[in-house]
C-alpha cells in the first residue's frame, strides 16, 4: 500500500532574509480537514514562515524541506504555488493603483482554474461576475468593491475582506491566514472569520496565523502550535489557545525553557 | 486551415484582379536618395500641385537647410539626412505584401489578434477595399453634414481655398527644423473640416479613409472646427507600423474655434530603428477645448510635444501622454501649453515606462503670457521604471509672466516594487503577467480615454512588451 501522504507538511525548516537565520527547524503536518492555529509573540517568525510558504523572494530557506500535496514546493515561483491550490491572506496586501479588483480577480482565477482543473474551465465573463458577486455578498462587500482599484485606498478592515474575498474567489486546498485578525474590529472579525467558516471544507486545510487568541473564538482550530524564536515550542489543542490567552508567552517561554534546559 | 498569411495573399491577388491593382495610371515614383531643390520640385511636379504649395515647399526646404540640427532633446547625431529617400509614390508603398513585412512584426501581428480589416490595411491595399465597405454609409453620412474628410494630397486639388487659408498657420514652416522639413516634402496625411455646429459622433479614423496614404514617412494633417462643433480624429493603429525609412517627421495642425472641441487620439508603435519627430499643434478660441490624447510606443528616438495655444478667454487644452521605452529606445514626450489669453486653463498628464537601457523624458512647457491673468495650469508627470537599469528624466519648463495665475506640478518617479509583483504571483499570475499588470494600471488614466479597442490593444502591446523582459 503506498504511504499516506499530508496534504502539507514542513520538514526541518531552516530560514531566513539576508544571511539571518530567522526558522530554526520547523516541522509542521497539516491534514486535509484540519485548521491549525500558529501563535506566538512578535517577531517569533510567524509571518517569515508565512511569506516563505508562499515564496516570497526576499527569503532564503537554508535546509528542509515544504511539502504540497508530496511536492517540495520550494523549488516552485510563487505563482505556480498557487496554481497548485495554495493560497496566502496577507497581513499587508500592497495597493495595486490603476487595477481594478475584478479585471486582477477575473485574470488570477481563470489562471489557477485553468492550471487546476483544465484549459477548458475558465470562467466566462457572466460566470465570472456571478461568482464574484455571490462572494462579496457572502462577506456582506459592496458591489462597488468589485470596480475599486486593488488595495488602493482600503481601510484596514477592508484590506482583510479583500484577502478572504480573494480566497473564496480562488477556492484554494491550502490557506495561510496572516494576521487576519489584526486591525479588525469585532464587527468586521465576525464577518471575515464567518466567510472564512464558510469557504472551509473537509477537502481543504487552514493555517491561522495569529498574535492574539481572539480570531479562534469565530475560526476554531483543531491543532495550536506556539512558535518561539523560530521553532514550534509547544502544540497542543485548542485548549492550549485558551490557556495562553490567560497565562501569556512569558509562561510557555518559561515552560520551553525548562523543557529544553 | 489557410494561415493568415495565405489568406491575405489571397485576399491580396483576388483584388487585384478585381479592381485592378496594377493601375496603369498610377505609376510609380521614388525620389533619390537626399534632400535639394530638385527632389521638392519633383515632388510637387509629381503631384500637379498649384504654385503657391510649390513655393511653400521650397521656402520651407530654405529653412530647413538654414536650420542647424537641434540638439536640445535627445540625440539625433547619427540621423543622416542624404540617406533618406523623400518621396515614395503610394502605389509602391501600398504593394507592400504580407510576406516583405519582417518576421517579428508578422508574429506581433498574430499574437496581437490585429482586426482582420486591419490586417489587410497593413499589409496593402486589400484594407482599403474592404475598409471602403464601412467607410461608404460613413461617407454618406458626412456628406449630408457638410464634413470633409479626405487625404491632404486630395484636400489641395479639391479644397485649395480652405487648404490655403490655414495650411502652415498654426505650424509655420520655419518653426523647428522638422517642420520645415516637413513643411518641403510633405506627403499625404488627413483634411478634416467639421463645418459650424456639427458634431461628428463617430471617432474619424485615418485608415478608413480611402485613395489616401495612410501612413507616410512625412504626413501632414490640418483639422478645423468651426464654432460649436466637435470631432475626435483616432490616428494610427497599434500594431507595429513597419517602416523601411528611418524617419519619421509629420505636422499636424488644428484650429479648434470658439464653443468647439477636438480631441485627437494616437497610438503609434513604430518599427524600433525609426526617428519619429513630430511637430502637433492646435489653437483653441473663446471657450474652444482641445484634447491630445498621445501613445507612443516603438522607435529608436521619439521627439513629441503636442501643444495647445490658448488664444481666447475659456480656452481650454489638455495633453495625456503615455510613453513606453523599451531597451534602446528613447521617448522624449510631453506637452506645452502656452496660455496667450487670460481665463484659460491647462492640464498635462504625462506617464512614461522605461524598461532594460531604454529612457523615458518627460520635456513639457507651461506659457503664461503677460496679460493672461487667472489662467489655471496643472501639469503632473508619473514615470515608472521597470529595472535598475533604466531610466527617465523630466525637464518641466515653466514661463510664467503673469502674476495672477494658478500653476500645478506634480512628478513621481516609482520602480515596480518586489512586493507588488510577489503579491499579484502569489495569485497564480506569472511574473510577466503580474509586471504587464502594474504597467496597465500605472497608464490606467489615460487608457480610459482611449476607445475601447484601442485601450484593448494598447494593454496587449504592453503585456507583449512585457514578455521576456523578466525571469
Amino acid at each position: 500500500m503506498a504511504e499516506h501522504t499530508p496534504l502539507f507538511m514542513i520538514e526541518n525548516l531552516h530560514a531566513g532574509i539576508e544571511g539571518k537565520e530567522i526558522l530554526r527547524g520547523v516541522n509542521l503536518v497539516i491534514e486535509r480537514g484540519e485548521i491549525h492555529a500558529l501563535m506566538g509573540p512578535n517577531g517569533s517568525g510567524k509571518s517569515t514562515l508565512a511569506y516563505v510558504i508562499a515564496g516570497h523572494p526576499n527569503y532564503e530557506v537554508y535546509e528542509g524541506r515544504i511539502l504540497y500535496k508530496g511536492e517540495n514546493v520550494l523549488e516552485l515561483p510563487p505563482d505556480e504555488r498557487a496554481r497548485m491550490g495554495m493560497f496566502l491572506a496577507f497581513q499587508y496586501p500592497t495597493a495595486i493603483p490603476g487595477v481594478t479588483m475584478a479585471n486582477f480577480l477575473r485574470l488570477a482565477v481563470n489562471s489557477v482554474r485553468k492550471a487546476r482543473y483544465g484549459e477548458d474551465k475558465a470562467l466566462t465573463p457572466r460566470e465570472f461576475r456571478r461568482l464574484l458577486r455571490e462572494k462579496l455578498e457572502m462577506l456582506r462587500m459592496d458591489e462597488t468593491f468589485a470596480s475599486r482599484y486593488l488595495n488602493e485606498g482600503f481601510s484596514g478592515g477592508e484590506k482583510k475582506r479583500a484577502e478572504i474575498l480573494q480566497m473564496a474567489m480562488l477556492e484554494p486546498e491550502f490557506a495561510v491566514l496572516d494576521e487576519t485578525d489584526s486591525g479588525l474590529d469585532i464587527d468586521a472579525l465576525r464577518t471575515v472569520a464567518d466567510g472564512v467558516n464558510q469557504l472551509f471544507n473537509p477537502n481543504m486545510a487552514l493555517l491561522v496565523i495569529t498574535h492574539y487568541q481572539r480570531i479562534l473564538n469565530y475560526i476554531r482550530p483543531h491543532y495550536v502550535h506556539v512558535m518561539l524564536d523560530g521553532k514550534i515550542a509547544i502544540s497542543g489543542g485548542p485548549e492550549l489557545a485558551e490557556e495562553l490567552e490567560e497565562k501569556g508567552y512569558d509562561w510557555v517561554k518559561a515552560q520551553y525553557a525548562e523543557a529544553a534546559s | 486551415m489557410a494561415t493568415p498569411e495565405v489568406e491575405l495573399k489571397r485576399l491580396g491577388s483576388e483584388y487585384a484582379e478585381k479592381y485592378g491593382f496594377r493601375d496603369p495610371e498610377q505609376y510609380v515614383f521614388k525620389a533619390r536618395k537626399g534632400l535639394d531643390r530638385e527632389v521638392v520640385e519633383q515632388i510637387s511636379w509629381i503631384k500637379n500641385e498649384p504654385d503657391w504649395m510649390r513655393e511653400f515647399r521650397l521656402k520651407a526646404l530654405e529653412y530647413f537647410l538654414r536650420r542647424p540640427m537641434p540638439t536640445w532633446g535627445a540625440d539625433l547625431s547619427e540621423l543622416n539626412f542624404d540617406e533618406i529617400v523623400y518621396y515614395i509614390k503610394p502605389t509602391e508603398r501600398q504593394g507592400s505584401s504580407w510576406d516583405e513585412l519582417p518576421e517579428h512584426i508578422r508574429r506581433t501581428f498574430d499574437r496581437l489578434g490585429i482586426p482582420e480589416a486591419e490586417r489587410k490595411f497593413l499589409a496593402g491595399v486589400g484594407a482599403q477595399y474592404e475598409s471602403e465597405v464601412v467607410y461608404h454609409s460613413l461617407r454618406e453620412e458626412l456628406k449630408r453634414l457638410g464634413v470633409i474628410f479626405v487625404d491632404m494630397d486630395t484636400a489641395v486639388r479639391e479644397y485649395p481655398d480652405l487648404v490655403k487659408q490655414y495650411f502652415g498657420t498654426i505650424v509655420p514652416p520655419n518653426d523647428n527644423k522638422f517642420a520645415a522639413l516637413n513643411s518641403a516634402v510633405w506627403s499625404g496625411g488627413s483634411f478634416v473640416y467639421v463645418p459650424e455646429g456639427v458634431r461628428v459622433e463617430v471617432p474619424l479614423q485615418a485608415y478608413f479613409r480611402i485613395n489616401a496614404e495612410n501612413v507616410g514617412q512625412f504626413e501632414r494633417t490640418l483639422i478645423i472646427v468651426e464654432p460649436g462643433a466637435y470631432v475626435h480624429y483616432v490616428e494610427g493603429c497599434t500594431a507595429p507600423i513597419y517602416s523601411a525609412a528611418s524617419l519619421h517627421s509629420a505636422v499636424v495642425e488644428i484650429i479648434v474655434k470658439e464653443g468647439a472641441r477636438c480631441r485627437y487620439t494616437t497610438i503609434q508603435n513604430w518599427s524600433k530603428n525609426v526617428y519619429n519627430l513630430v511637430t502637433k499643434r492646435a489653437a483653441a478660441y473663446r471657450d474652444a477645448t482641445m484634447e491630445w490624447v498621445d501613445g507612443n510606443l516603438g522607435s529608436k528616438v521619439t521627439m513629441k510635444y503636442p501643444a495647445v495655444w490658448l488664444m481666447e478667454p475659456g480656452a481650454r487644452g489638455e495633453v495625456l501622454s503615455v510613453a513606453f521605452a523599451g531597451d534602446g529606445q528613447h521617448q522624449d514626450a510631453g506637452g506645452k501649453m502656452v496660455h496667450v489669453a487670460p481665463y484659460t486653463s491647462s492640464q498635462i498628464i504625462s506617464k512614461s515606462i522605461s524598461k532594460g537601457t531604454g529612457r523615458a523624458s518627460y520635456r513639457g512647457l507651461v506659457k503664461v503670457h503677460r496679460g493672461a491673468h487667472h489662467v489655471r495650469a496643472n501639469v503632473v508627470c508619473d514615470a515608472l521604471l521597470l529595472d535598475e537599469q533604466s531610466r527617465t528624466d523630466t525637464y518641466p519648463y515653466m514661463e510664467i509672466e503673469e502674476e495672477q495665475v494658478s500653476i500645478g506640478h506634480e512628478a513621481t518617479v516609482s520602480k515596480v516594487a518586489e512586493e507588488q509583483l510577489f503579491y499579484l504571483q502569489s495569485r497564480g499570475l506569472t511574473e510577466a503577467e503580474a509586471m504587464s499588470m502594474i504597467v496597465n494600471g500605472f497608464i490606467e488614466p489615460i487608457t480610459k480615454e482611449l476607445p475601447l479597442e484601442y485601450a484593448v490593444e494598447l494593454n496587449r502591446l504592453i503585456a507583449l512588451e512585457m514578455e521576456g523582459s523578466v525571469g
